[in-house]
């Protein structure tokens, strides 16, 4: 038995509290890149009750993705929006999701976030990583952007943390742990960065403007 | 003096772009700010450190 939006939205009041509840309803985040950070990302702000996410993967799933990413073993095949937006109404069904299956770019990167009040870089690619917080500080002076550098192989969780860089910029990670460096992805190094990521989000939107 | 990611350096009217290249950053994986204002890549050429300016360089590695 489903519970009925009203049942879900208390329920996520007495945890949250009420004026915080109605600020995560109200925000919209767009997550950039729905892998290992971004599908872990999007999981935390769905069960928070963040009302509007928007996703962005040109991906499909595939079984090298599943040690890490919230996608399931039916899954392989399908686009990572659609895959993920399936995951997300099963566990909260009263947000709103949009999805857009498509390869960011330097070109389309502001288009694509603009109806968000935070940016969740979240790619693979360190060059794509780099246009979109460029794009976002450079173009975007409202807006948030939290990115993620560092998590690869299986050097200590507690590496892992969030700086802020600057009033709108915040960054998770190690820094340096590349997977580039021939150390795979761990699925749970890549989740607490994750979390760091959606942390830091619900604490934006709450006012907390620290790391 | 310059503060460069935490780091101070004796230098002044040091263009950023020469500082990149002796430090080896790839510019097409960097974010850089100086005092949390973004140095959008087109200006990273002509931009000029100034002594008091605080400087930082996100060098983003793979992996997400």
């Amino acid at each position: 038995m489903i519970p009925t939006k009203e049942e879900f939205y208390n329920a996520l009041v007495c945890r949250h509290g009420a004026d915080y509840q109605k600020k995560f309803d109200e925000a919209c985040v767009a997550i950039c890149g729905l892998g290992g950070l971004g599908s872990n990302i999007a999981i935390c702000l769905a069960r928070a009750g963040v009302g509007n996410l928007i996703l962005i993967d040109y991906d499909v799933v595939d079984v090298s993705n599943l040690h890490r990413q919230q996608y399931k073993a039916s899954q392989v095949g399908m686009s990572k929006t659609e895959a993920l937006l399936s995951n997300l109404k099963e566990i909260n069904p009263y947000i709103n999701i949009e999805t857009k299956q498509i390869k960011m770019t330097e070109e389309n990167a502001m288009e694509l976030v603009e109806e968000a009040d935070i940016v969740c870089e979240a790619f693979d690619d360190p060059v794509c990583k780099a246009i979109l917080v460029n794009e976002v500080l450079e173009k975007a002076p409202d807006k948030y952007v939290l990115s993620s550098s560092g998590m690869a192989g299986f050097g200590s969780a507690n590496l892992i943390s969030t700086k802020k860089i600057s009033k709108r910029f915040f960054l998770s990670g190690d820094s340096v742990s590349d997977v580039n460096d021939g150390i795979g992805l761990v699925s749970s190094r890549v989740m607490v960065c994750g979390a760091h990521e959606a942390h830091m989000v619900l604490r934006i939107l709450i006012g907390e403007k620290d790391a | 003096m310059v503060q460069i990611n935490g780091e101070e350096y004796q230098f002044d009217n040091k263009k950023l772009v020469s500082f990149l290249e002796e430090h080896n950053y790839d510019k097409a994986r960097i974010a850089v700010e100086i005092n949390e204002e973004i140095v959008p890549k087109a200006n990273y050429d002509e931009t000029v450190l100034m002594s008091g300016d605080v400087v930082e360089i996100v060098s983003f590695v793979g992996g997400g």
